[in-house]
This record gives structure tokens, C-alpha cells and sequence, in this order.
């Protein structure tokens, strides 16, 4: 059963590392994301966030509960079949690649025509600021600049859902505040649904709709 | 609720290749041996086994065993890490070919190299006075000579590709040269030595023409025991013993140095990137006493070896080199001594492939530190701590008579098998390390961007392991051209490789023949340093794009 | 699931490309064998009409040697297709036939010697068989007493041998028999192989127990006394300790063959070396059907090949050993610089096998401190 429009749909999820003793992460979370609402996951760290967003990503598969997109069960899909795009703080972009070979790259894995594929690429760019940048190395970019292309990248494919894993903690503080207010317009322009995780109060705010909080593995 | 997640069943199914593998060419070899020497009558025999394990004898060649691996291991270490400083972290012009050349004792025939380190060692020779013929000194420097390799190779890698910036920032907070290297270069550097270390224990552990050449009846180890058990009193209980003992002595340095590798990762993982830097007026003195220490124990045994190739009856000439391309007498060898390099270059290369294969699916598999991923990264090192004289004999054994209709008891390609199981153990320990540096967030982005998990081994991992797995590919080409043990068993009379070659020739009298078996090693030694050379250019080419 | 078809296929891409190259190189490898084998599958299948089947495994040690056209004339006329295998050397050989008797490695065996020949018959490796070939009568004289499982194929004679030049220049006379090594103007002279690594030093040490008789194990202490040298191998004794011109080694008496010396001649013709040949063991290499040979019958036509003047002419020049047969000529310069010992000593394969567990250990006790 299809329910359009319904969102991102999280339910009674729970996700235990194991150990002596074993380490419950995250402790039976309920959350609800409507199409294009901007969502902020606030916590100090180690409370879980991150291994939720893992979880609904797909890296870690949970113990119980659910994690459902538009009324489709999506817990056991691969990670590679949900649609969901992923941005973390840092050492992400692939250094074998150019700045258009790491954009381009889920345009590849989809199988999309040469032009259409460059033509992507040069819009989404010029979107995070970095027109003309393309044929780059990695290694030549600023760590502002490897965010933007982190960006630029996990929108090229349309995800469905893009899932943010403190991408701006790894930058200094003035860097950060202009990142996120980009960062926000850029998300709404393309009016993606989101959860970003943080612990930065104020970059929350800059970015997201709403704000939920979460502390030992459990929301606020 | 059973957790889906515990069944695995893709790293099972893609595992099951590598266990194959092994289990065909290593493991029911091995079992089948030890079987014969320790089940009596469908019983384990453990009155017997332990009246083996309570003689004298058996404490003896245990201890040592271990005091000589020691020996080898820490001599080995002492060497090879200063000399890893002054060919891998420092750039200076030659240093490529001065890497080579202290590789190839590596591979270089046993027989051959005790040979020349005895010409040295006797009363006449070079190093005669210190009367260390057939003592456990003589022994142990062999061990070095061969093994120096093993600590350059693992260790060098690893200091190349060291951060210089934090070195820099320990001396800026006041910290002297000494200080720096100690708080800050050798924590990064520890997880390589360990692994270095605990190789080169294990080959010392398991060394055996060494030992028996330069040992003379002086000196017996677990090994030497192995070999005498069973070919001279066939008793394979002792043997099947002595061969589960020393499996446990080399499992425990496996440990050891895992622990010690463990520790370490997490802080070292992450960036690779070009620590190194060129050579400074100021660094002269420290390179040239490393490059001197190195060459003393490098030089003499192989300076030895190409003296011995170029002497004939009336002083000294390229006659043995010459001979190489004719056919000797018949009751030395069937075909002439090129072909059988042809051989070796033939099966080297398949067996290189397969190791190599292998290898890049085993540290594939084994990349992410689980309980059954350890017990695969066990099973491919046990070839290591196992005497070839068993897994010789086991395959005697066993692949002789026809498995589910098949002969393959005298096919070439089963020399390729053995040499490619003694490989493959050194293939993955070059992978893995590079595999575990690959930020796993770079594979995560790959997949939440649509590639499957083929895909994202061959968009990520795939392009930054190519330099490593080039390496490793040159590495196990070397191995193979170079062994002996397993391939003696299986290798045919009318198709010799290099050196069973060189091992026939050494066994018939007269110049002509010692000549040759001398020009032959060192053809081996060049087309071994070719090989490596090749294989360093691959990486810089590679490294070049990243 | 995605994930685990995919890695399913690969799997199975990866064995169904390892059974290709496994099938693609068998073949191959067979067809690559030797030029004669391409004659043998070629000649006519006439022969094969009495009974022989078309395939003979020859298992034997690495030494073994025979002339490509006298091969290639018994493949012709038996219709078999020779394959040789060589996992080891004397001792080690027969403890691998004992080891896979069950599953033979082969037809026939070639290179079985009389120090471990009675191990291997009493484990029954071998069926019984006597040839009819003409050197049979002289094969006979060296045969294993109360068996017909092993033919005497050749005989060798393990000897001292001295560095001639050395004992002239130092004005020291050669020593003539054993007991003349214990003599103290031969201190330090004499290098030796260990019987537990070595087959010479083996039947060395069988030598002195022949010699000596009980008294061998005073025999030996009174050597060691006299700074004798014990090398593991071979090569080790005769390449690096031997001071023969050749090979600048520091030990002018060596232990070696009866038949080493010719190898060191020079190109004047004359040789520096020789042997002692009142120190000498006769070392006797036998050939034999083995038990659960899939092809017994060819196993014994090779047998009977062996002993054909064909053959036995041949050894001298290819395997430097003496074949059993006296019908073929031997080199001329094997009467001069190769003499055999007129009395070696020997000791019965039974005797041998009975203790030579117990000597060696006994050995073993004496010279290693």
C-alpha cells in the first residue's frame, strides 16, 4: 500500500551495538519527516543521533522497527536501491576522481546520457558556487570547497531524501556560518526533504524547519 | 528474533572461493598428513602424541626454534628499520635500484645462498676467523640477509605515507629529533613493525635449508626435525606432532603482533598521503651509515655468489653464463638451464595471478575486523606456519588419485596451486592494510548514490588498491619464481623450474656444474629484481593519479 | 537479494574461470610434454596389441636419466606413452611410495637403493617379478636375499676421495683405509655428510659399521676426536669444504663417489682427485612393479627395458653409475680415473633396514656435542 506524499516514516526503531555489555543506540525512535520539511537532529554526542541516521540510511541495519518511505517499507532495502543521499562531515569525496567525476558519480550509477550527465553536473555546480571548478583534483579544494562539492554531489542523482551528518562541523566557525545559510537555500530550492544532523544549535536553526532533539538513543 | 544480519550470506558465497582454494591445495593435504600420523586405529593417539611432546629432544628444537626466530626477527628489525628511513622516507637519486637489490635475497635459493654464506664462514674465507661455522650466529645472519626485505617492504610503505606534519608539529612544541621519532614516528609506525615482525618470525620459525646448510649437525629446529622425521624414520606421529607445535608457535606471534597492530590502527588509519622528502646535505652521514650496515650484510654473501658464477679452471669468465643456453650433460638436466627459467617464468605467472585474485577478494572479505573475518585472515596465513615437507607430502597424498573424476596428480599448473597458496598469505598482508585505510564513508557515499556493492568495489576500492595490488602482484611473481620446498614434490623431472635447477645441478660433481648452478641463481636474482623494479614503476604510475 | 546475487555471481564467475584454466591446462600440458611423447602417440599402435595398455608412469628419483632416442625407441616399440615422476630422492622416495601405496604414484619405480630397499619391502610396495631380459643373470649378484620384489638396474661405489695435489705439497701420505683416518697427521683433513640428511653419508657411515663391525661406534668417537667436519648435504662437503683446485675448500679428504674424479680432470687429462677405494659402500639402485599398478604389465616392460643393453649402455654417460650389465662397454676413461673398489664393503638390505634407525640415532649421540 502506497501512501503518496507521506514522507519519510520512522517507527519504533531500535539499533543495538554489541559488546559486553551491548550499547543501545538508538532506543525505539518515532519520527516523521513530510516531503520538503528540513529536519534538524540535536544532541550532544554519542546520544545516537548518527547511528539513527545511519539506520535509516541503510549502513546499519536495526534491530526492531521501521523505517518506511511514501508507505514502502524501505528497513531491509540495500542502501544503494532507497534513494536517499548522504553528505557526512568529512572524507567522503572520492580522490580519484575529479570534482565532475565525484558529481557525476550517481548520475553514472544511473546509467544517465553523457550530455544530460555534464549538463547536471554544471548546473549543480553553479548552484553550490563552484562553476568552472569541475575538472579540479580533490586534493586542490579548501575544506569549504569539499563540502559544497559533497553536496553538489549527493543531490545530482534526485534523491528522494538527503540525509546530513554534521557537514559543517569539520569547518571554522565564520566558514560554517556562510555554508549554512547556502546550505538552507540550496536545500530549499530544490525542495528536498532532510534530516541533518548536528549538535550545533544555531546551524540547526540556520538550516532546518524544525528542530527535534535527542538524547540516549531516545527523542525528546 | 533472529537477526538477518548474522547469516552474511554474500560474504559467505564470495568467501567460499578462496576456502576452496585453500581447502583443495592446503588444508585437506595437511589434514590428510597429520591424520596418518595421529589417528591410530580411528583414534587420536594421545599417549602417543604426548609421549613425543614429554622426549628431551622435542623441548630442545622448541627452544631453539624460538631463540633463533628471535634472533632473526630482532637482527632483522634493527637493520631493516633504519634502512626502511633511508630508502622509503628519504628520496635520493638510485634509491629504486638499491630497493631492488635488497629484495632479491628474498628469493634467492636457499641451497644457493647457504652455499655461499659457507664459502664465507670457512676457515679460508673472507669472514673465516670469527669461526662461526655451523653456529647459531651463522644461522641467524642468514636469516637477516633474507629477511631485511620483509622489514623494508612493510615497513617502508608505511613510513613513506606518513603525515610530516606531525613530526613537524611535535618538534615546533619543543620536542627533540630523538623525541619526536619516538612519541610520534614509531606510535604510526608500530602496527607496520609488528607485522614485519611477526613475518619475519614466522619464516625464521619455519626456515629450513638455512638451518640445515648452515646449522650442519649443530643445529636442529622444529623444522629440521619435521624434515628428518619424516624422511629419514618415517614417523609421521612425531612429525604430525612437531608440525602442530610449530603451528602453535607461529600462531602466537601471529597474535602477538595483531594485538600489537590492533591497538594501532584506529590512530593511523584514515589519510595517505607523500611523507616523503628529498635527501639534505645534513642527512648524508645518516643515510651512508644505514646504506653501509645494509650493504655489509647484503654484499658479502651476494658478492660471493657472483664470484663463484664467473670462476672457471683458468681464472674467471662468462663460461657458466654461456653454458646456460646449452644442454648439459643428461645426467644433470633434461633441458638447458634457460628453459627452465622459461618454466619458472610460466608457472611464476599463473601462480602470481591466482595468489593475486585471490588475495584482492580475501582482503576484500576480511577488511572489516569481524569474528568470521578473522578466522578466514587465519586460515590464508596458516600456509606460512606449516613445513612444506608436510603439505608437500599431504599433497602427495591427496591430489594423486582422481578428485570427482579429475586427474590433476602431475599437471604443470599444479605447481602454480602450491606456489600460489605460499603467496597468497604475503598478497592479502600487503592489501589489507591499504584496504583498511579507505575511509568507509567513501563506500557509503558510493551506495547512497545507487552503486551496488560491486560497483562500489570497483569505483572505489578497486582504483585506490591498483598501486598496492601491483605491488603485491611483483611480490608473489617473485615468491613463486623462487620457491622450492612444495615445488620439489610437485614439479616434473623433464620441466625443472629455476630452482629445482639449480638444486639438481648443485647435486652432481664438477665445475661446470657449481659454475652453472651459480650463473643460474644470479639470473635468478636479476630476473627477480626485474620483476620488483617493474612492479615499483607500476605503483608510481599508479600513485601518480590519485 | 541484490547483494548476495551479486556476489554469488561473482563467485561463480570467478571458479567457472579457474575450472576453464584448469581444463584449458591440462591438456596442454600433456601434449607439451617431451618431443618423444609426440613420436610415441604417433607410432603405430602395434605393439600395444600384446596387452600393454598405452600409458606407463615411471616413478624415480631427480637423478635419473635416460638418452631422448633410447626412450624414444621403447616408446615405439611397447606403444606406451613414458611419463616420469620425481617427488624425492633416495630415503625420501621410498618413504613416499610407503606413504601412497595405497594409491601408487605410479606403475614402476626406478632409484630404490639397497639402504632403504628392505623398508619398502616389507611394507609390500612392491609385486614380485622376474625378469627374462639377458642381464637378469648379472642382475641376480646384487639382488635383495629371499626377495623377488626389486632388479638390480646399476651399482655405484660411495668413496673417500682426496685432493692429491694437497697431500703432495704438504708431504703427507695418502691414507689407505679407515683406520688410517685416525691417525693424527689427519687431523682436521677429513669432511663428511650427516647419514641422517645425506644418502652418501649414510652409506658412509654403513661403510665403517661393515668395516669396524661392533667396534664402529669407538670407530667414530676416535674420528670425531680428530676434528672431523659434518655437513648436512652433498654439496656442502664436496663444493664448499673440498680442496680440490676447483674449489679452494680448507678439507683435502672428502666423501664423494668412485666416480667423481673424472669431473675434475683438466684439459691436459689428468685429475687431481681420487678415491680411496678401500673406504668405500656399494651402493646398489634397484627398479620394481608396484603394488596396485594400474598398469602392471607395462610396469614390468619397463623393468625389462632397463636391463636392455639399449639402457644399460647408456647409464655410465648419463646417470655415472655402473649398470648391472657386463655385455655393454663402459668409457675408457672410467678404467683409468673411475675404478671400481674390487672389495667394497656391504652390509645385506635386511640387516640394513633392521638397524639403521638405531645406528643413525647412535651416530647422532657420538659426533653432535
Amino acid at each position: 500500500m502506497t501512501k503518496n506524499g507521506a514522507g519519510l516514516e520512522v517507527a519504533g526503531l531500535r539499533v543495538t551495538y554489541p559488546g559486553k555489555p551491548p550499547v543501545e543506540a538508538v532506543a525505539g525512535v518515532d519520527l516523521t519527516v513530510v516531503p520538503g520539511q528540513i529536519v534538524g537532529l540535536l544532541g550532544p554526542s554519542g546520544c545516537g543521533k548518527s547511528t539513527l541516521l545511519s539506520a535509516i540510511v541503510g549502513v546499519v541495519e536495526p534491530d526492531a522497527g521501521s523505517v518506511a518511505w511514501d508507505g514502502v517499507d524501505v528497513t531491509h532495502t540495500p542502501i544503494h536501491q532507497r534513494g536517499f543521499g548522504l553528505v557526512f562531515q568529512d572524507g567522503q569525496l572520492f580522490p580519484h576522481r575529479t570534482v565532475a567525476g565525484n558529481v557525476g558519480f550517481g548520475l553514472d550509477m544511473a546509467g544517465v546520457a553523457r550530455a544530460e550527465r555534464d549538463e547536471r553536473i554544471a548546473e549543480l555546480l553553479e548552484v553550490v558556487g563552484l562553476a568552472g571548478y569541475g575538472g579540479r583534483e580533490i586534493t586542490e579544494l579548501s575544506g569549504g570547497q569539499r563540502q559544497r562539492v559533497a553536496v553538489a554531489r549527493s543531490l545530482a542523482p534526485r534523491p528522494r531524501l538527503l540525509l546530513l551528518d554534521e557537514p559543517l562541523s569539520a569547518l571554522d566557525s565564520e566558514l560554517r556560518g556562510r555554508l549554512a545559510t547556502d546550505l538552507g537555500q540550496i536545500l530549499r530550492r530544490y525542495s528536498m526533504t532532510a534530516v541533518m544532523v548536528t549538535h550545533d544549535p544555531r546551524e540547526a536553526e540556520m538550516v532546518c524547519d524544525r528542530v527535534v532533539r535527542m538524547r540516549d538513543g531516545v527523542l525528546l | 528474533m533472529l537477526r538477518r544480519r548474522s547469516l552474511h550470506p554474500a560474504w559467505w558465497a564470495l568467501a567460499a572461493v578462496p576456502v576452496a582454494f585453500l581447502g583443495l591445495f592446503f588444508l585437506w593435504p595437511l589434514l590428510t598428513i597429520l591424520g596418518r600420523g595421529l589417528i591410530v586405529d580411528g583414534h587420536l593417539d594421545v599417549a602417543g602424541a604426548w609421549e613425543v611432546l614429554t622426549e628431551p629432544r622435542t623441548g630442545k628444537v622448541v627452544a631453539t626454534t624460538i631463540w633463533l626466530a628471535l634472533l632473526g626477527t630482532v637482527g632483522s628489525l634493527l637493520l631493516g628499520v633504519p634502512a626502511a628511513y633511508a630508502l622509503f622516507r628519504v628520496r635520493w637519486r638510485g634509491q629504486k635500484a638499491v630497493r631492488a637489490l635488497a629484495t632479491v635475497p628474498f628469493v634467492l635459493p636457499t641451497v644457493v645462498v647457504a652455499a655461499a654464506f659457507s664459502a664465507l664462514l670457512r676457515p679460508s674465507g673472507l669472514l673465516g676467523h670469527f669461526s662461526l661455522d655451523q653456529s647459531m650466529a651463522a644461522v641467524a645472519a642468514a636469516l637477516v640477509f633474507y629477511n631485511v626485505a620483509v622489514v623494508l617492504r612493510v615497513v617502508g610503505g608505511t613510513w613513506a605515507g606518513l603525515d610530516p606534519s606531525t613530526v613537524a608539529a611535535a618538534r615546533v612544541l619543543g620536542a627533540s629529533r630523538w623525541r619526536a621519532f619516538r612519541e610520534v614516528t614509531l606510535p604510526a609506525l608500530m602496527p607496520a613493525v609488528a607485522s614485519a615482525a611477526a613475518i619475519v618470525f614466522l619464516f625464521c620459525a619455519t626456515s629450513f635449508g638455512v638451518v640445515l646448510v648452515l646449522g650442519g649437525t649443530r643445529v636442529s629446529t622444529v623444522e629440521t626435525e619435521i624434515y628428518l622425521q619424516v624422511n629419514q624414520f618415517l614417523d609421521l606421529r612425531a612429525a604430525a606432532v612437531l608440525s602442530i607445535l610449530q603451528l602453535l608457535i607461529v600462531g602466537l606471534a601471529l597474535w602477538v603482533a595483531d594485538q600489537a597492530r590492533k591497538r594501532r590502527e584506529r590512530a593511523t588509519s584514515g589519510k595517505r598521503l607523500d611523507g616523503t622528502r628529498a635527501a639534505r646535505r645534513k642527512d648524508v652521514p645518516v643515510l651512508a651509515a644505514i646504506l653501509a650496515a645494509l650493504g655489509l650484510v647484503l654484499l658479502p654473501p651476494l658478492y660471493a655468489l657472483v664470484e663463484r658464477s664467473l670462476r672457471t679452471a683458468s681464472g674467471h669468465g662468462f663460461d657458466h653464463y654461456a653454458a646456460l643456453f646449452q644442454q648439459p650433460g643428461r645426467s644433470v638436466l633434461p633441458v638447458p638451464v634457460w628453459e627452465a627459467a622459461v618454466n619458472s617464468l610460466e608457472t611464476a605467472a599463473l601462480a602470481a595471478a591466482v595468489a593475486t585474485i585471490l588475495g584482492v577478494v580475501v582482503a576484500h572479505l576480511v577488511t572489516h575486523r569481524t569474528r568470521r573475518s578473522a578466522l578466514l585472515d587465519t586460515l590464508v596465513m596458516l600456509p606460512l606456519g606449516v613445513s612444506a615437507v608436510m603439505v608437500g607430502l599431504g599433497m602427495l597424498l591427496t591430489l594423486n588419485q582422481p578428485i570427482f573424476g579429475v586427474t590433476i596428480g602431475g599437471s604443470w599448473w599444479l605447481v602454480a596451486a602450491a606456489q600460489a597458496v605460499v603467496a597468497l598469505p604475503l598478497v592479502v598482508r600487503s592489501i589489507v592494510p591499504t584496504a583498511r585505510a579507505i575511509d568507509p564513508h567513501l563506500r557509503m557515499a558510493a551506495s547512497s548514490l545507487g552503486a551496488s556493492p560491486w560497483r562500489v568495489w570497483r569505483t572505489v576500492d578497486w582504483p585506490l588498491l591498483r598501486g598496492t595490488t601491483g605491488l603485491a602482484l611483483g611480490f608473489a611473481f617473485a615468491i613463486a619464481l623462487g620457491e622450492f620446498g612444495a615445488t620439489s614434490f610437485l614439479a616434473r623431472p623433464d620441466r625443472p623450474t629455476l630452482p629445482t635447477a639449480i638444486y639438481r645441478l648443485l647435486g652432481r660433481p664438477g665445475l661446470e656444474n657449481i659454475g652453472m648452478a651459480f650463473a643460474a641463481s644470479v639470473l635468478l636474482a636479476i630476473m627477480t629484481a626485474s620483476v620488483m623494479m617493474a612492479s615499483e614503476r607500476m605503483r608510481t604510475q599508479v600513485g601518480a593519479d590519485l | 537479494m541484490r547483494t548476495v546475487r551479486t556476489a554469488a555471481i561473482a563467485a561463480i564467475t570467478i571458479s567457472t574461470l579457474a575450472l576453464a584454466a584448469c581444463s584449458s591446462g591440462d591438456p596442454d600440458s600433456e601434449s607439451s610434454d617431451t618431443p618423444t611423447t609426440a613420436t610415441a602417440s604417433s607410432s603405430e599402435p602395434t605393439a600395444a596389441a600384446g596387452g600393454l595398455g598405452t600409458e606407463v608412469t615411471v616413478v624415480t628419483h631427480d637423478s635419473f636419466a635416460v638418452p631422448d632416442d633410447v626412450l624414444a625407441a621403447f616408446e615405439e616399440d611397447s606403444g606406451l606413452k613414458v611419463t616420469f615422476v620425481a617427488p624425492g630422492d633416495g630415503g625420501t622416495l621410498v618413504n613416499q611410495l610407503i606413504l601412497t601405496k595405497d594409491a601408487p604414484l605410479g606403475d614402476v619405480v626406478f632409484g630404490v637403493d639397497n639402504t632403504f630397499a628392505s623398508r619398502a619391502i616389507d611394507e609390500d610396495v612392491f609385486a614380485d617379478y622376474a625378469s627374462s631380459a639377458p642381464a637378469a643373470a648379472q642382475a641376480a649378484q646384487y639382488a635383495v636375499p629371499d626377495s623377488a620384489a626389486l632388479t638390480a638396474i646399476d651399482f655405484s661405489d660411495v668413496c673417500l676421495n682426496v685432493d692429491n695435489s694437497w697431500f703432495e705439497a704438504n708431504d703427507v701420505a695418502v691414507p689407505a683405509a679407515l683406520d688410517d683416518l685416525l691417525k693424527p697427521e689427519y687431523k682436521g683433513l677429513l669432511s663428511v655428510t650427516n647419514p641422517a640428511t645425506s644418502s652418501p653419508g649414510l652409506a658412509f657411515l654403513l661403510a665403517t659399521i661393515s668395516a669396524e663391525g661392533d667396534g664402529w661406534q669407538d670407530y667414530w668417537t676416535a674420528l670425531n676426536d680428530n676434528d672431523l667436519r659434518v655437513t648436512s648435504s652433498w654439496s656442502d662437503t664436496y663444493y664448499t669444504d673440498f680442496s680440490a683446485p676447483n674449489y679452494g675448500g680448507d678439507y683435502p679428504i672428502v666423501l664423494s663417489y668412485a666416480s667423481s674424479p673424472p669431473y675434475e680432470a683438466g684439459e691436459d687429462g689428468t685429475t687431481p682427485t681420487s678415491a680411496l677405494l678401500d673406504t668405500c659402500f656399494r651402493q646398489v639402485e634397484y627398479a620394481g612393479v608396484l603394488n596396485g599398478a594400474k598398469n602392471p604389465a607395462a610396469g614390468q616392460a619397463v623393468v625389462d627395458w632397463m636391463l636392455s643393453d639399449d639402457f644399460q649402455a647408456s647409464i655410465p654417460e648419463n646417470m655415472y653409475v655402473y649398470p648391472v650389465s657386463t655385455s655393454v662397454a663402459i668409457p675408457a676413461s672410467w678404467e683409468e680415473s673411475a675404478p671400481l673398489a674390487t672389495t667394497p664393503w656391504t652390509l645385506t638390505p635386511a640387516e640394513i633396514t633392521a638397524n639403521r634407525d638405531d645406528w643413525i640415532q647412535q651416530w647422532t649421540d657420538i659426533v653432535t656435542p
